[in-house]
């Protein structure tokens, strides 16, 4: 179907692409796996026509194809959907999925064809819903579908998925699944980009690995296993040592006790009902819960970000703690590294230094300067002990991998001397080494005796690094578990809600 | 190698190329512009503009912006020197207040300071859009002075006051004495002080910023009272120069000082730009107003080449930004 010959694309003189060679083909599941920075987004923005400059030949088809842009790889029948879903919102699903390609009968729109077209997208992709229903009231994995919708619109023969389940619940993967497989039988050639192997396993009949722009191996999925991909991804196997003990719980560090949160939109409803629980000095919390259950919602309200509609006692140290502002919060001991570090870790624009000064300005200030002799010097230090890899201090945290983004956000966040810390999905989006990194630094720190409560949503990592298991669903705590009993069964039951 | 370090520094100093393009143009048609005289007269003309548009840069790259500063330095010009001429009278009970020349500035700065940071709260304690907001201060701005002067200039203000519009001190006129005191302090709060990297953060990303503990709200306060404050002492030069308080003085100043802001490389989505760059672009566009003058170009025209030199500045910006 697809067919890849000798792709180069250099950046500035690195490679990120170095002589490529791989074969698509129509009917199947191909899967490319590899860390950050392998090479698969590059690849995937030639094949979708985003960069038009490149060396060596795709054929589609067996005919040569130059895409000169986007626009024109879709009118040649790939289609690709992205992480972050390209819909307009306030738009309705029939025009979402008709946009810039609109039917017109008499010189001006076919509502009625297009919205029959759309019913007809909609069932076929077992989505039971009203064409003219606004965008913005999906949910994330209907959103997925309406892009998927449009792909089976320009009767595209090649669909690219990058990421398509790091944002929707299991449940939604599982439809999402069913679609992918209706595809195939379709005969349609699905490319499908994740860091979550286990799914590939599921859904992928072969497999690419890149790494550092190189194709490391290619073949089917059923003749290996996680582990060997995993080595081939990294070149080297990884594994994650923990000496645990749970230690009986004597609330020293933090106590929540009774913490509602009311929904800002609906009223009479909670996003949090009746959470309590502690943690004590070196511990790991690990948080689990699907989506929706109130993770996300839990560390927020901690941190001080809903001060209006939250209410219960938080104590730190033992001492009352009121949850009004982020101020309040980083005053007494606390620290979020949030789910979404471009949207509210970083300052993007700004570079790794004054990324990681922004939170302790204050203590470097010399009759009202900043003094930045000092600055530097702290910067040094996070860049060296959690191993920043970036071209200098100066470099935009714009321009960083994943991975070294994150080490910055926890690096800024270490510069406050946090007595917790609060961590929510932690690893989402990083590559496997500086996934590694990131729980050896957790785990040295919980030597210091910091606390550190962990939201995530995969639980072979909540069961590596956690000392004690919480489970939420639909906002309430519907077990602590600790570590020696935790299973992923268990934790699963705990977290699946009660009304399904 | 080579080539592409001369590129970067040419993209860096590329506003620096432009202005001196331009003065050598304007030199070869004219013999008049190259000279002392008409430099320093340049260099008042601009002093105005170069206070607002400090002001703006900090607003912009909070990503904000102020289209109330014409009006707020036509407002506290006039308050300046209506307190100046008439003093306050309460008439029922027969008193009444003079200022002095020292006096009735600092309620000028004052007035102008309060309305920034009024702008400043209204934007962050209601949430409302900077842009929406200012404009509703630009028309009540206005109608103040209007008020305030009942629609004629104010005049008769001293020899004294005249001084900060017109006067000389070592050489130098004294509005770009005061301008280039504006430029320094604003380039030491930007570059070394808490302030300024708190200004660069929220409008790097201002959801960030909060997480990080900054208090957003202050800092925009602030920010906004700065350029009030600033467009006050605009205000007075203008007032000051021509010995005499306009109603309708600073129209269409906001726009002025965002196209010097513009020029200078900013971005009006926040985060990214210099002091110095505004000071530039409120540079070329000073000289282009004089050069065009010089030249006899109709005033007419002179709007279309600011207008053109505007957009080309941006279509720059943008695409040095792709290729890198």
């Amino acid at each position: 179907m697809l067919v890849v010959e000798n792709i180069s694309k250099h950046f500035s003189g690195v490679a990120a692409l170095d002589n490529i060679n791989l074969e698509i083909h129509a009917g199947e599941v191909t899967a490319i796996v590899g860390e950050n920075g392998a090479g698969k987004s590059t690849l995937m923005k030639i094949l979708s026509g985003v960069y038009a400059d490149y060396e060596g030949r795709v054929l589609l088809r067996g005919k040569l194809v130059t895409f000169s842009s986007p626009k024109h790889a879709q009118e040649c029948g790939i289609a690709i959907i992205h992480q972050e879903l390209n819909l307009i919102p306030y738009l309705s699903i029939t025009e979402n999925i008709f946009l810039g390609r609109e039917l017109t009968a008499w010189g001006g729109l076919d509502k009625k064809a297009m919205r029959l077209k759309t019913l007809e997208l909609l069932k076929r992709l077992k989505l039971n819903l009203d064409p003219d229903t606004l965008v913005v009231d999906l949910k994330v994995g209907q959103q997925q579908v309406v892009e998927i919708a449009k792909a089976l619109l320009t009767e595209s023969e090649v669909i690219i998925m990058d990421e398509p389940t790091s944002a929707i619940s299991d449940n939604e993967v599982k439809v999402l699944f069913e679609i992918i497989n209706d595809l195939r039988k379709e005969n349609k050639a699905v490319v499908y980009i994740s860091h979550k192997l286990d799914e590939l396993f599921k859904i992928a009949d072969r497999y690419v690995v890149l790494r550092d722009g190189k194709l490391i191996e290619s073949g089917r999925m059923k003749d290996v296993q996680t582990n060997d991909i995993i080595r081939k991804m990294v070149g080297r196997e990884v594994r994650l040592v923990r000496n645990r003990s749970s230690k009986a719980q004597n609330c020293e560090l933090l106590e929540v006790e009774k913490l509602y949160l009311k929904n800002p939109e609906r009223s009479g409803e909670y996003l949090l009902n009746d959470i309590s629980f502690c943690l004590n000095k070196g511990e790991i919390l690990g948080v689990f819960g699907l989506m929706g259950a109130g993770r996300t919602e839990l560390l927020e309200a901690i941190f001080g970000q809903h001060p209006k509609y939250t209410s219960g006692a938080i104590r730190i140290g033992g001492k009352e703690y009121t949850y009004s502002s982020s101020i309040e919060a980083i005053k007494a001991g606390l620290a979020l590294v949030p789910e979404d570090r471009k949207k509210d870790g970083l300052v993007l624009g700004l570079d790794v230094q004054k990324n990681i000064a922004i939170t302790t300005l204050k203590e470097r200030e010399v009759l009202g300067l900043l003094h930045m002799g000092m600055e530097t010097e702290l910067c040094e230090k996070y860049r060296s002990d959690l191993n920043i890899k970036s071209s200098s201090s100066k470099q935009t945290a714009g321009s960083l991998s994943g991975g070294n983004q994150q080490k910055i956000v926890i690096a800024k966040w270490l510069a406050t001397h946090p007595k917790i810390l609060l961590l929510d999905e932690p690893t989402r989006g990083i590559d496997i080494n500086a996934k590694n990194e990131i729980y050896k630094l957790m785990l040295d720190l919980t030597g210091q005796g910091l606390g550190i409560i962990m939201v995530s949503s995969e639980l072979p990592e909540i069961l590596a690094v956690s000392d004690r298991v919480m489970v939420l669903s639909e906002g309430n705590v519907t077990a602590q578990i600790a570590i020696e009993e935790a299973t992923e069964e268990n934790i699963l039951k705990a977290a699946i809600p009660k009304s399904i | 190698m080579n080539l592409k370090l001369y590129k970067t520094y040419f993209i860096k100093f590329q506003s620096l190329i432009a202005l001196f393009v331009i003065c050598l143009l304007i030199s070869l048609l004219s013999d008049k512009f190259l000279t002392v005289s008409n430099g320093w007269n340049v260099m008042r003309q601009i002093s105005v503009n170069v206070c607002i548009s400090v002001g703006m840069t900090l607003i912009v790259l909070t990503a904000g912006i102020d289209l109330s500063v014409g009006s707020v330095l036509a407002l506290c010009g006039a308050i300046t020197a209506g307190l100046l001429s008439d003093g306050i009278g309460i008439m029922p009970v027969d008193l009444y207040i003079g200022f002095t020349l020292l006096g009735a500035i600092l309620v000028g700065l004052f007035c102008g300071t309060f309305i920034g940071g009024f702008n400043g709260w209204v934007i962050t304690r209601f949430n409302v859009p900077p842009f929406v907001a200012t404009l509703a201060m630009l028309t009540i701005a206005r109608g103040l002075t209007l008020l305030y002067t009942e629609g004629h200039p104010i005049s008769g203000l001293g020899e004294n006051f005249a001084y900060i519009g017109t006067g000389w001190l070592l050489g130098v006129p004294v509005p770009v004495w005061i301008s280039a005191l504006v430029v320094v302090a604003a380039v030491i709060i930007t570059n070394k002080t808490r302030l300024g990297r708190y200004i660069y953060a929220i409008g790097g990303n201002e959801s960030a910023s909060r997480l990080s503990g900054i208090n957003i709200g202050r800092v925009k306060i602030i920010v906004y009272a700065i350029a009030g404050g600033l467009a006050a002492i605009g205000g007075l030069m203008v007032t000051s120069r021509l010995d005499s308080a306009q109603p309708n003085a600073g129209v269409s100043y906001e726009l002025d000082s965002i196209a010097a802001v513009v020029i200078g490389g900013a971005s009006l989505s926040g985060g990214k730009g210099t002091i110095l760059g505004t000071v530039l672009g409120a540079i070329i566009i000073g000289v282009l107003n004089n050069g065009l003058v010089l030249l006899n170009v109709s005033p007419f025209w002179q709007q279309v080449v600011k207008g053109m030199v505007i957009l080309l500045a941006v279509i720059i910006d943008k695409s040095n930004a792709k290729s890198r």
